[in-house]
């Protein structure tokens, strides 16, 4: 294998061309095409029945609530709502897709040419969707016996169908070229906007680790005058972070195979969450025919325009207005705005602040000691085992003067650790703050008593002596005094 | 004295509903006659007597109680295979789906269920309904109960046999391009494809979605409106079902037997009189005579042209095999019915195709191979997509037609019932059964078959075809052209001796 470019050497001389295809499960009550739940976690094939099995003679019939979560999706990304619009038949054959074929849209998607604007390095990127559609998801299938987990060398096959018939929205934008080397953060950006407003719809959980948003990359390098090179489609792209890699780490595969004169084979690649690679799947060109047709156990749907009127009138908030007004009420400035943004913190910052925490406070955690340990532990920041109640939580407790930064950080340990709210970890590790007047005089005196000569520069006027006997006196307490409380009893003492 | 089996359903309805008649030993009585007859012709692929006893016991302990019960309440009827049955095997003829037994009703078996009437049996059939003489079938041939040496039409052959040889006095076909029609024609019974979606397909094994309609098959007008009626109406687990009121085919087939059919405009296609696959001889004298006695009922024939007619046929093998390639793909063993090559030796893909070489019959397999081209890259617009067109323009030659007429009469098939093997070396010919059938479906309006005569001692019949949701003028005519006959032609088959 050709040895990879570093980024910067492969941006200097190709120019990448994104695309970017998401699906995104929809959390209605019960199935695209049935009645079954579609609560996630469920005992295997518990949520079944003879259409989303697919027994013989079963119909489908369509979810409106599915089709009305479409239509929002699509007035939420400026798209143009289809006033005639219909299902396909998308035609191959997998185990655990009961039918084999999927239920999809084809020529005649419910929504088409919108657009998403979003923000990077303080520069607006826009990104051109070509449609959004309805289609239903397959069920999972689990691979036993093989080194890989996959297919090739299992000795058994095993398929839960509870999945199988959720519907599915894909939404898929136009090349997006022009990023040059921002285009990782530009497919971040882009991923992180779409599931905000998805988020903000109220029509899909939009968890990524759960899968209920998918991210496909595609990407393809070129240079700067010639023609679009060719792509590749890597699948199973699921986090922010991910897709960030992903795109970079094609960008590098990409570059080195060109610069050595080889070409580029259109085709399907698996990314390996545990080293940001990416992997030949199935090949494009030997891939099925997959001999859509209209599915002709569906009737067409008419979305009328007043129904759609109504849809797009009943929209939220959308992520960049609200994200405008918390900026102000927070009082940031952009660029801490951005990196808020940027470290998917927004939901979690407006949590903590609701749960009673200063503006300033809620930043000030999110963004550093817990963006450090997300950070360190290559995890997202929605993703630490701690919550924005228990931030406030830890704040306040600073705030009361029962921590201190230093002692709360030890709290954060705690709480990561699983041993209970910050108040539980703080109690059950000793870590409050001793205010205990007397423990802290007769610690002081110790202090004064050890260090004799600092004493007497103090007594003589040089205060900032009482440093040493301040740090003396954190080393006795394990840092658990207030220091500004021992720096005065230090100098009550002393004066 | 007239046998049970000999009675019409409206006449065991009555009888059973007036106490003159326990629904047991009418259910008994068709039972019987499978024991005695069935040997030969072969009907039935599964029969239900303890089931169907136990419903018609439940019907005389109803009315015993003074129960105000449906229409056909205590008559026993016989389901085409490819209708689903909760607890009754449920195959479509086919080895593919050997032993599996639905756990879910179909919903016009769920109407029937609730109409309480006793269910005999599943019937024979061509597999997965794809043949015109029940010879594709992948158990047995059925045999026609008027020659055991010719074939009883098909794909509903079975069920068409079995009314004729009176082992059921009603049972249900589905007709996707002919297949209740045709077989109705060949046995001399009576046959109703209605109105595409006036009929839920909820149950019914997919063959060709656009075009399949389940429908009545009985010995006359009035028993075929009837259990048309029990089945009919709209189905919310069925998006393609119309949600509009059942056209009023009883009091329609009860006026059209009075035999008056004065005002009725009645059209004949220009074109199918024309072209070298015209009907043979004695199915044109045959249709020709009933076609003299309805206008002695004062029916009015005006000659229509639909040229897209020519084109239904080869039209129709494009679309519905394009369709039944994609609904047949879930037949791949994995979750019910065969599954072949699973001995850890082969792959999962290997195991899907073993399965489907070992389970599929060679008309099945030669029509997911052609629905399958036509739908490929490269094709698609040739074939599948051209055969839209053609399709829409066919389903204008019967709007306009339509406006000039009130219904649309041709023989219902173009030759008598062959005899076993005539027709299985050229599909064409085979394919041939379904020339007059066939565009009814590809517009989806209603058809029926009603005999008019016979041919070399074998029954013709005549179709007669109506606008959508105008299924009760063709039970109209087909009840005018039945008062003409003074024995109904159902009653004249010979009486079929057991082996």
């Amino acid at each position: 294998m050709t040895k990879l470019n570093t980024f910067e050497q492969a941006v200097e001389t190709y120019e990448p061309v994104l695309g970017l295809e998401t699906h995104i499960e929809l959390d209605t009550r019960t199935k695209m095409f049935c009645g079954c739940a579609t609560a996630f976690g469920a005992e295997p094939n518990t949520q079944v029945c003879p259409v989303c099995l697919a027994l013989p003679g079963a119909l489908p019939v369509a979810n409106r609530a599915a089709i009305e979560a479409t239509i929002k999706i699509g007035l939420a990304l400026n798209c143009t709502i289809a006033s005639w619009t219909r299902f396909a038949r998308k035609n191959y054959f997998y185990p655990d897709m009961p039918k084999n074929f999927q239920t999809s849209q084809y020529e005649e998607p419910l929504c088409e040419d919108g657009y998403v604007e979003v923000v990077v390095d303080g520069e607006v990127h826009r990104v051109e969707i070509e449609r959004v559609h309805l289609e239903e998801d397959t069920g999972k299938t689990l691979h036993v016996g093989g080194t890989t987990g996959r297919i090739h060398g299992a000795t058994e096959s095993l398929v839960d169908y509870n999945r199988a018939g959720i519907p599915l929205v894909e939404i898929v934008t136009r090349p997006v070229p022009g990023t040059g080397a921002l285009a990782p953060e530009v497919a971040r950006a882009y991923t992180a906007e779409l599931r905000d407003i998805v988020r903000s719809l109220g029509v899909s959980d939009v968890r990524m680790e759960q899968g209920s948003l998918r991210c496909d990359v595609n990407l393809s390098l070129n240079k700067p005058g010639e023609e679009w090179g060719t792509r590749t489609e890597t699948k199973n792209v699921n986090s922010l972070r991910s897709v960030e890699r992903a795109v970079r780490y094609e960008v590098r595969r990409q570059s080195a195979l060109l610069d050595a004169g080889e070409r580029i084979f259109q085709e399907t690649r698996h990314f390996h969450e545990a080293t940001g690679e990416t992997s030949p799947g199935r090949s494009k060109e030997e891939a099925t025919d997959y001999r859509y047709f209209p599915e002709p156990d569906l009737a067409v749907m008419e979305p009328s325009r007043e129904w759609v009127e109504e849809l797009r009138a009943s929209l939220p908030e959308l992520p960049r207005k609200r994200r405008e007004r918390l900026q102000a009420a927070w009082a940031l400035g952009d660029k801490d705005m951005q990196s808020v943004v940027n470290a998917d913190a927004v939901d979690l910052i407006e949590a903590t602040v609701a749960a009673g925490a200063a503006p300033a406070g809620a930043v000030k955690w999110w963004l550093g000691e817990l963006s450090r340990r997300a950070n360190e532990s290559g995890a997202e920041l929605t993703a630490l085992a701690i919550d924005p109640a228990q931030v406030a939580e830890l704040q306040a407790m600073v705030d009361d003067g029962r921590l201190n930064d230093k002692l709360a950080r030890q709290v954060i340990d705690g709480v990561l650790a699983g041993e209970g709210s910050p108040a539980e970890v703080a109690q059950k590790r000793g870590l409050e703050v001793v205010s205990d007047t007397g423990a802290l005089e007769t610690a002081v005196d110790e202090a004064i008593a050890a260090n004799p000569a600092v004493a007497d520069k103090i007594r003589g006027g040089t205060h900032a002596a009482a440093g040493v006997l301040i740090g003396a006196v954190m080393k006795a307490t394990k840092g658990q005094a207030d220091a500004g409380a021992v720096r005065q009893i230090i100098l009550d003492k002393l004066s | 004295m007239t046998r049970i089996i000999d009675k019409t359903a409206a006449e065991l309805a009555a009888a059973i509903r007036d106490g003159d008649l326990t629904s047991v030993a009418v259910t008994t009585a068709f039972l019987d006659r499978i024991d005695a007859v069935d040997g030969t012709v072969k009907a039935f692929l599964h029969v239900d007597r303890e089931g169907a006893l136990a419903t018609a016991a439940e019907v005389d302990a109803a009315v015993a109680a003074g129960e105000d019960l449906g229409p056909l309440a205590g008559v026993p009827i016989a389901i085409k295979d490819v209708v689903v049955t909760k607890g009754l095997p449920t195959t479509a003829a086919s080895k593919i789906l050997e032993g599996w037994i639905p756990p879910y009703d179909a919903t016009i078996v769920e109407r029937i269920k609730a109409a309480r009437m006793p269910i005999l049996g599943k019937t024979n059939m061509d597999e997965f309904a794809m043949g015109s003489s029940t010879e594709y079938s992948a158990y047995f041939p059925t045999r026609n109960p008027w020659d055991t040496g010719r074939i009883p039409g098909g794909s509903g052959g079975g069920s068409a046999a079995a009314v004729a040889a009176k082992m059921a006095p009603l049972a249900i076909g589905t007709d996707t391009g002919g297949s209740i029609r045709q077989p109705g024609a060949v046995t001399g019974t009576f046959g109703a494809k209605p109105t595409y979606g006036g009929n839920s397909r909820y149950g019914l094994i997919a063959f060709s979605s656009s075009l399949d309609t389940p429908g009545p098959v009985s010995r006359n007008a009035l028993d075929g409106a009837l259990l048309h009626e029990v089945i009919s109406g709209y189905d919310p687990r069925d998006s393609t079902s119309i949600d509009a009121p059942v056209p009023p085919v009883v009091e329609a087939a009860k006026a059209g037997a009075n035999g008056d059919l004065t005002g009725v405009k009645l059209g004949v296609v220009k074109e199918f009189k024309e072209g070298a696959d015209a009907a043979e001889p004695g199915v044109v004298a045959a249709y020709e005579a009933g076609v003299e006695q309805l206008v002695k009922l004062g029916a009015e024939i005006v000659e229509v042209s639909c040229p897209s007619f020519a084109y239904a046929l080869p039209t129709y093998y494009l679309i519905a095999p394009s369709e039944a390639s994609s609904n047949l793909a879930r037949y791949d063993g994995v979750r019910y019915g065969l599954r072949a090559g699973d001995d850890g030796k082969h792959s999962l893909e290997e195991v899907m195709s073993l399965t489907r070489e070992a389970g599929f019959g060679p008309e099945v397999k030669r029509r997911i191979i052609l629905g399958t081209y036509a739908l490929s890259a490269g094709y698609v617009d040739a074939f599948y997509r051209k055969a839209q067109k053609v399709r829409t323009l066919i389903r204008q030659d019967f709007e306009k037609a339509f406006t000039q007429v009130d219904a649309i009469i041709s023989p219902t098939t173009p030759f008598i019932a062959f005899a076993f093997g005539a027709r299985t070396g050229d599909p064409y010919q085979m394919y041939l059964a379904d020339l007059y059938t066939i565009p009814a479906n590809m517009y989806g309006g209603p058809g029926v078959s009603v005999p008019v005569g016979l041919s070399e001692g074998m029954p013709v019949g005549l179709q007669v075809m109506g606008p959508v949701l105008g299924d009760d003028i063709t039970y109209r005519v087909a009840a005018a052209l039945e008062s003409t006959q003074d024995v109904l032609l159902a009653d004249t088959a010979p009486e079929t001796e057991g082996k």
